[in-house]
């Protein structure tokens, strides 16, 4: 048999009285793409940032092509020939990709851009990329950010690469040029393994599957041989049914009215550009876009959070006069009886407080309620009594910081408390983010019995697999301005995908 | 491809550990203290000095004798009052250093009231008046950096520490100038007269029971109000308090006013109950050491009231030991420093452990 590139043999490592990685022993082949499939909090990523030298394991051993070796810095890692693309890239905004291509590598004699360009071109026609070498990295797409950095790696030497998470920044299409390099790369029999919690990606790009839960690893398939439920049982540990349940519409009522929306942010920059749209009661509204489409200014505008212009009106359930809430703080709001909630895409940075126990973080929207000055901290603890048994939040007690629950209960808890008012308009943005499977599942269900109790939701999400699985509705964000408000029962995730791209999608699309 | 990884594990690596129980956490804490007498300890053996025989001088020299106790509470009371200013605004993660400042100007305003309406106003009118405006002022003091910091975001650490400067200056203009005392011939403020001086209670001045009502009163306002609910959220994030719907900037001011205020009261104590007089030196430092208590009892009002004593008993002490050994009152402020560099570390240890090298791997050693 043919030596692996990689071996690890019974790798473990704990943070605290965390046991992130437990004895894991898996091979990584040449020429073969390997899916490290598992959910949020598995270990994936520790396992890697093992390999790639960020952290080092409290036990076991990792043999490249059949030799134990100490990996104990990124320099190492590179020595050894592995490279990990981050989630968050590693790049130096302000230079150009050439000069990131050398950043830290301790070459001898001047800096040459021109060969490096030489260089980086003939590994980009190898494998199929496209980049410019001499353009600014802070001028850069997402997409192209990472590109930099996959040819970072290969231009370094590395022959077994390691991306975290790849597709989760990138559009449908982007990803399809991603598994096109990546296919090359394989075939030029280099080794690759893409961590990834979506199992649409396992299925069309790897050849085997390493499924890991809780740390521990539950087994090796090879994708040819095995189906999505299969996989999702292996990852979840028991069997789970996929699917949302989506109502029909029942007479929409309209909630929310935005009308000529704009918002130029701090730096000056246009990030609203006359936004128009309206939210129904009984409706589940997705927004999509890439992110950093002007997502979190259009919410947090709402919220009043953030100054944006235009008009908010905002139609009450006991069908008194319309009210414009533009301008009005988040205090304010509270105070003229307006039922809008919010789970904000930042939990422990703006919804919830880490350090505080789940009581007080029950308090946050309401402790100012009454004249007195002593805040009442009964109501809060029994509300945080009733979140924790309706949402089955796994937790100690409600006397412990929400920072020491795990990400799917912290959502939980904040989700619960912006529920728990019974709101005329709910908007979320990104409520899944960095859940498993069973705690997005429950997120969606919430999401859909508020639509149900006649609420309008607004959900910003990234899934776009999801978002046509849930929304009645999907606006699509493209720079700033509605690029397109498609019918969630008709429309495919190419369609969204092209209206993310660019401003009206398919149209443009079809007349090149 | 070729290499050569010939590397060790690394000899000593920092762990993680996991979470410690509370009792376990406060031995650490403890022992650290212990270390630090010890080093303490150490030092004084360098110097020549027997160290049981200066620890015991310095307890008989603060606790034991009732002039002692008195001298040691005296210092302790100003002490745990600007702990308490301090607290709240910590709380917030405003980082008020400026309380030297505010006890300055609280006690300016007192010797007005002490030296130029003691003839008009009877004893208790007199107290309270001049207690309400050294609050007030005091107050006003603290408003000045928290108007900016939540009007442009000035940085509060470097702002509070000028205005200790403005405070202290002033209060050398005023005696060398206006409030000089004619009849002496080193430019000083007069002594109060008698009627402009605060009552004692078991030989201390009244201040005590006022800071320990203030105690109360913080724990109280901490924990209990929606204000203290407030300024726990601002400290723990801005975009949470904003979202929450809280005015973050008025939180800020009036938090700032209330530390200010707080301090401004031990300014009037220090002029009125402690040293009769105004002079450069009234704030004493103290506004600088309640920094440390406060971190010390990690805001805990209660726990403050310890620790100050502890520190107090301390500064006491080393001025015995000064008289008895010749060892230099500084001595005492090394031992603090000691003591606080003890606890900060053992947080470490609280949290992390060192690993070491169990095996080499790779070489041919």
């Amino acid at each position: 048999m043919e030596t692996a590139a990689i071996q690890l043999k019974n790798l473990t490592k704990t943070f605290g009285s965390v046991v992130a990685n437990d004895k894991v022993s898996l091979e990584i082949r040449h020429g073969e793409i390997l899916a490290l499939l598992g959910e949020n909090g598995s270990g994936k990523t520790t396992l890697m940032n093992m390999l790639s030298g960020i952290y080092y394991p409290d036990g076991g051993e990792i043999y490249v092509n059949g030799k134990e070796v100490i990996i104990d810095s990124p320099s190492d890692a590179f020595d050894l020939g592995i490279g990990m693309i981050h989630q968050h890239f590693k790049l130096v905004d302000v230079l150009t990709a050439a000069e990131n291509m050398v950043l830290g590598l301790k070459e001898k004699g001047r800096l040459n851009t021109k060969v490096i360009g030489e260089k980086m071109r003939t590994i980009c026609e190898q494998y199929g990329f496209n980049i410019d070498p001499d353009k600014k990295i802070y001028d850069m797409s997402v997409s192209e950010k990472q590109t930099v950095e996959i040819v970072k790696m290969l231009y370094r030497g590395a022959d077994i690469l390691i991306l975290d998470e790849p597709t989760a920044v990138l559009t449908p299409q982007e990803t399809e040029k991603l598994f096109a390099v990546l296919r090359n790369m394989r075939a030029d029999g280099k080794a690759v393994v893409i961590i990834t919690h979506k199992l649409t990606e396992v299925m069309e790009l790897s050849d085997r599957v390493s499924v890991l839960r809780k740390g521990v690893h539950v087994g090796d398939l090879i994708t040819a041989e095995t189906n999505p439920q299969e996989l999702t049982n292996l990852m979840v540990g028991r069997a789970v049914t996929l699917n949302i349940e989506r109502t029909k519409c029942e007479n929409p009522v309209k909630r929310l009215e935005i009308r000529n929306l704009s918002c130029v942010n701090d730096d000056g920059v246009s990030v609203l550009d006359n936004i128009n749209f309206d939210a129904f009661g009984g409706e589940v509204l997705g927004i999509a876009g890439i992110s950093g489409c002007g997502q979190k200014e259009l919410l947090e505008g709402i919220a009043g959070l953030q100054k944006v212009s235009g008009s908010i009106i905002f139609y009450p359930v006991d069908g008194s006069e319309p009210q414009n809430i533009n301008g009005n703080s988040p205090m304010d709001i509270i105070k003229r009886g307006i039922s809008l909630s919010f789970v904000p895409e930042d939990r422990l940075g703006m919804g919830l407080i880490g350090n505080m126990d789940l009581a007080d973080n029950m308090m946050l929207r309401s402790y100012n309620k009454g004249k007195s000055p002593f805040a009442d901290r009964k109501t809060p603890a029994e509300l945080a009594e009733k979140v924790v048994d309706e949402l089955e939040v796994v937790t100690p007690g409600i006397n412990v910081p929400v920072r020491n629950l795990s990400g799917g209960n912290v959502q939980k808890i904040l989700v619960g408390r912006e529920i728990a008012s019974q709101p005329t308009v709910l908007m979320s943005a990104y409520a899944v983010r960095g859940l498993d499977i069973n705690t997005s599942y429950t997120i969606y269900n919430l999401m859909n019995e508020q639509k149900n109790r006649g609420a309008a939701v607004i959900y910003v999400g990234e899934d776009l697999d999801v978002l046509v699985e849930l929304c009645d509705r999907i606006l699509v964000l493209c720079g700033g301005k509605v690029s397109g408000i498609v019918d969630g029962r008709t429309t495919t995730k190419e369609e969204v995908g092209l209206l993310m791209t660019s401003l009206g999608g398919a149209k443009e699309a079809e007349k090149q | 491809m070729t290499y050569e990884n010939v590397k060790k594990e690394p000899l000593v690596r920092i762990a993680k550990r996991p979470e410690l129980s509370k009792g376990k956490a406060t031995l650490v804490r403890l022992s650290s203290i212990l270390v630090a007498l010890l080093i303490g300890g150490l030092l004084i053996l360098v110097l020549g000095y027997n160290p049981i025989a200066v620890y015991a001088d310095i307890i008989k020299g603060s606790l034991l004798t009732g002039t002692a106790l008195k001298s040691t509470v005296k210092i302790a009371v100003p002490l745990l009052g600007a702990a308490l200013a301090i607290a709240p605004a910590f709380k917030m993660k405003f980082w008020n250093c400026g309380a030297e400042g505010q006890i300055t100007v609280g006690a300016i305003v007192s010797t007005y009231f002490a030296l130029y309406h003691v003839d008009n106003l009877p004893s208790p009118v007199l107290f309270i008046v001049a207690f309400a405006a050294a609050a007030v002022v005091g107050g006003l003091w603290g408003l000045i950096p928290a108007f900016f910091k939540a009007r442009w975001g000035t940085n509060e650490t470097l702002f509070t520490l000028m205005l200790n400067y403005i405070a202290i200056g002033f209060v050398k203009y005023l005696r060398i100038g206006p409030w000089m005392d004619k009849g002496q011939m080193f430019p000083k403020v007069p002594m109060f007269d008698k009627a402009a001086r605060l009552p004692e209670v078991f030989g201390v001045h009244i201040g005590w029971i006022i800071v320990l009502a203030l105690v109360i009163f913080i724990y109280v306002y901490m924990t209990r109000t929606k204000h203290g609910y407030e300024i726990a959220v601002v400290g723990e994030s801005v975009s949470t308090a904003r979202y929450s719907g809280m005015n973050v900037g008025k939180v800020i001011m009036r938090t700032m006013f209330l530390s200010g205020a707080i301090a401004g009261i031990v300014g009037w104590m220090m002029v009125c109950g402690t040293n009769y007089t105004l002079s450069d030196t009234t704030a004493n430092g103290y506004g600088f050491t309640a920094i440390v208590v406060a971190w010390l009892s990690k805001l805990n009002p209660f726990t403050m009231v310890g620790i100050s004593a502890f520190l107090a008993i301390l500064q006491k002490g080393s001025n015995t030991i000064q008289t008895n050994f010749g060892i230099p009152a500084s001595a005492s402020e090394v031992l603090t420093g000691l003591i606080l560099l003890c606890m900060l570390g053992s947080e470490f240890f609280i949290n992390y452990r060192f690993v070491f090298r169990k095996k080499t791997v790779g070489g041919d050693d």
